[in-house]
């Protein structure tokens, strides 16, 4: 288990490097202007000397490959060195957001996987049932309905016309200090939509496995045994069935990532994705170029996890090393 | 598991998971504990977000920054009055040198006193190369600043620039804590220390600004004492808000604006503004460079119609940078819209109609394309109109989309929906948009004007200290551009506000193109007095 968590921690060195030049590379290519972005509206009256100024101060002239190892050479020295979108180190602009980001998607996939889990095993119990039948519909459709447009249409239902919820921001407008409460209300919505946008690949899964379970012949067994449903269905089925999901947890990260993107944009949540999406229109190299490590690593290690997670729960699964 | 179970698991999980992020999370800069009730605070919702609120990168180079003050500031005629300067500067003879005498006692709202070292010192960093200021070329003029003892400052210029003291109500920056980081991306560009009548508590970048009341204000303490400014980027949102009652103010297109016009505890408030709309006639296109196209377009274009269809009556026919109601605009170089006028012209030119009706001459075609800002409902709506009625005189003007990085490479041979204005000055605006040695200069002359009469006329404006001599000046620019238009100025856009009623009456400015943070109605929030006795805590 430490050799394989090992081995996929050198393995991840590469594969950082890469998206890092990717990243320097796809920017640099872009028809986006770094300076224009920098100098905003005042870019549209600056002249070309100070618009030159500003690009050679930042560093903008040189070529690609100097700049992005000025950036490795200087990151890996704990300098993640400044964004120019945010005027502000880069260390500051995730230290401040990130733990809003992890806020919303931790709730969201805490929703996802318990709804899910929980709801698969009621279906499974009858399929065919109404139960199953109404659930097993409903995830197909949210399977191909975007992120963004159900948390418009909670929005929509929620906060204009019901008007019981907060329609974006992490707390009230005029409300400055950060409180518990403010907090919870504010993230009810886009943890709810973001959770159930992912609810349907768990619980179709789930659903799958505890069914396919129920049917094989250890389970007829038992309850042939007389053991009790609640015991056959959760000692029997969700065990067994539990296993293709675990999988499917570290695989939904990357999912759960780009979902947060959008979701983060639709409520005005100060997480990560809104400085994300200018530090990409902007050109904003430093910052643009941290985020992608931080997401390529969280998709890396979602998938470690869920491979350990399997190794766990099934011993005939041997983990690789 | 039952359905209430799952429920009580998700709440409870979802409640361990905000406890345990939530303590990580800590609120860096959350303020000492509000100031309990009887407080009276404003929520506005504005649709642009500052990139930096540091003044050394240009944050509130107009003036009014609610957190800084400038040596001058501007009142709401647009006159000078003095701020952290005493009074409105000397100036000698020659016009090149700007004495200030500074205010004492003054007091950033860290408890240090500010001193001309203070002033010296923003103006330096300004025009210090290694500082990214994209408008350091506004203090082009200033050769160098000194202070002479801790109360007066001098300015001495390059050459005489008279609208100089325009620019001193650019904010000051206090040196001991601006001074002592990089400038570029210190802390003090996003947790800026000011002299201004707001201090800044918090900026959720994204989501708002929030400000309090400075208790040591020079010029008083503030009614308001609570000041948010929701940076909420789409317009439908912002309506939104404002109607259940999360704003008190907000910033509205016509159409939306239009909605509250019958609301009793809110009025609109249309603020007049030097904000332009024109089409670039690049001299170097051989159609749009021929200058009887160019008259014959200024003509062929029904001003009028623009204003009532496209901005709902919100805004003004524009002839030229300067406004039809500005003190500083030439009485009689009105153009009305007159089709046959255009037509003449034309045919007197020798631009015959061809067989689709577009005009020819020499074996050239009338037409040119015209870019306009892609995702800019406003400006695609001015293009579309422009280029229809400039169809009915027989020029072809093909409208495309574009972004900036698409648009510039073009702009000295194609034709722009181009907008801007700064109201402070009348050489702000003419000086860029005409001078022929900026043609092609970014975004400066865009159109490559060249005429020598203009020349002369802007450098005498600008170089006179007799404001009669300048208003003789600025009157042959504006004649000039009869003869010979570079640009077809369409329109002039009103800026409009819905505010909540319990403000009282209130008071705009002359806004310019850029909608800053503080302009609208709360331009001068620190003087509101508002209606309530202390129950409007939100």
């Amino acid at each position: 288990m430490a050799r394989m968590t090992g081995r996929r921690a050198l393995f991840a060195v590469p594969v950082l490097l890469t998206v890092t030049f990717g990243v320097f590379a796809v920017a640099a290519a872009s028809p986006f202007d770094q300076v224009k972005a920098y100098a905003g509206t005042a870019g549209l009256t600056a002249s070309q000397e100070n618009l030159d100024q500003i690009r050679a101060n930042l560093g903008v002239d040189q070529p690609l490959v100097t700049r992005w190892w000025n950036w490795l050479t200087s990151a890996l020295q704990g300098d993640l060195g400044d964004s120019t979108v945010m005027r502000q180190p880069v260390t500051d602009v995730i230290v401040e957001r990130m733990c809003w980001s992890a806020l919303l998607a931790t709730s969201a996939f805490l929703i996802a996987i318990l709804l899910g889990t929980g709801l698969g095993v009621l279906a499974a119990r009858r399929p065919g049932g109404w139960l199953d039948r109404g659930v097993s519909s409903a995830a197909y459709t949210l399977e191909a309905a975007p992120a963004f447009w159900l948390g418009l249409l909670a929005i929509w239902l929620f906060a204009l016309k019901l008007g019981v919820l907060p329609a974006g921001g992490l707390t009230d407008t005029a409300s400055e200090t950060i409180t518990f409460g403010q907090v919870a209300s504010h993230l009810v919505l886009p943890a709810a939509v973001l959770g159930i946008s992912q609810l349907p690949w768990f619980f179709l899964y789930v659903r799958q496995g505890v069914t396919d379970a129920l049917a094989e012949d250890p389970v007829r067994g038992a309850r042939a045994r007389g053991l009790s449903e609640r015991t056959v269905l959760l000692g029997h089925g969700l065990r067994s069935g539990m296993l293709p999901m675990l999988t499917l947890i570290g695989s939904r990260v990357p999912e759960l990532i780009t979902g947060a993107l959008l979701i983060e944009t639709v409520f005005s949540w100060p997480g990560i994705a809104a400085a994300t999406v200018e530090a990409a229109t902007s050109v904003d190299f430093s910052l643009l170029a941290a985020l992608t490590v931080l997401a390529t690593a969280a998709v890396l290690l979602g998938n470690l996890l869920s491979d350990l997670l399997y190794g766990l729960a099934d011993p005939r699964v041997a983990f690789d090393g | 598991m039952t359905a209430r179970s799952i429920r009580g698991a998700v709440a409870a999980t979802l409640a361990t998971a905000l406890a345990l992020t939530a303590a990580a999370c800590s609120n860096p800069d959350s303020p000492k504990a509000g100031s309990g009730t009887g407080t009276t605070s404003a929520v506005v919702g504005i649709a642009y977000e500052p990139d930096s609120l540091s003044p050394l990168l240009g944050y509130g180079k107009d003036g009014n920054s609610k957190i800084f003050d400038g040596l001058l500031t501007l009142d709401a005629d647009m006159k000078l009055q003095p701020a952290l300067a005493t009074a409105l500067p000397e100036i000698s003879e020659d016009g090149l040198t700007y004495t200030y005498k500074l205010r004492q006692g003054v007091k950033f709202s860290d408890g240090k006193a500010f001193g001309a070292k203070d002033v010296v010192f923003t103006y330096r960093t300004i025009l210090d190369a290694k500082t990214n200021n994209p408008s350091r070329t506004e203090l082009d003029a200033v050769k160098d600043v000194t202070a002479k003892g801790e109360d007066t400052v001098v300015f001495t210029l390059k050459y005489p620039y008279a609208p100089f003291a325009q620019r001193t109500v650019l904010p000051i920056a206090p040196e001991h804590i601006a001074g002592e980081q990089d400038v570029n991306t210190g802390a003090f560009t996003t947790k800026p220390i000011g002299t201004g009548p707001y201090v800044l508590t918090k900026w959720s970048k994204g989501e708002k600004l929030s400000f309090t009341a400075n208790p040591h204000y020079w010029g008083g303490e503030p009614e308001v004492k609570k000041f948010t400014m929701a940076i909420i980027k789409d317009d439908d949102v912002r309506a939104t808000r404002l109607r259940s009652g999360d704003l008190d103010g907000a910033i509205l297109p016509p159409n939306l604006a239009k909605g509250f016009a019958g609301d009793q505890g809110r009025k609109t408030y249309a603020a007049n503004s030097y904000d332009y709309r024109t089409v670039t006639l690049p001299t170097n296109n051989k159609v749009a460079g021929d200058t009887s196209v160019r008259r014959a377009l200024d003509v062929a274009v029904d001003r009028r119609t623009m204003v009532d269809a496209i901005l709902n009556g919100s805004g003004k026919p524009a002839y030229g940078p300067v406004p039809t109601d500005s003190e500083w605009f030439t009485q009689g170089t009105e153009r009305p819209h007159d089709l046959a006028a255009a037509k003449k012209i034309l045919d007197e030119a020798g631009w015959k109609p061809g067989k689709d009706g577009v005009r020819v001459k020499d074996g050239v075609r009338a037409t040119f394309p015209l870019w306009y800002l892609s995702g800019d409902k406003l400006r695609q709506e001015h293009a579309l109109a422009y280029a229809s009625d400039a169809k009915k005189a027989g020029i072809d003007i093909r409208t495309e989309a574009g972004t900036w990085e698409v648009i510039e490479p073009r702009m000295k041979h194609d034709a722009v929906l181009a907008g801007g204005g700064s109201p402070a000055d009348p050489d702000f605006d003419q000086y860029t948009l005409l001078k022929s040695s900026l043609a092609g200069d970014g975004f400066n002359n865009m159109a490559w004007y060249d005429n020598k009469a203009v020349d002369a006329a802007i450098e005498a404006g600008r170089k006179s200290g007799d404001k009669a001599e300048r208003k003789k000046a600025y009157d042959t620019v504006q004649r000039e551009l009869v003869k010979n238009p570079g640009y077809t100025f369409l329109t002039h856009i009103d800026h409009l506000y819905v505010v909540d009623d319990r403000f009282g009456p209130l008071t705009t400015q002359v806004e310019p193109h850029d909608h800053g943070l503080a302009s609208g109605p709360w331009w001068n929030v620190e003087k509101w007095k508002p209606e309530s006795t202390g129950d409007t805590e939100k």
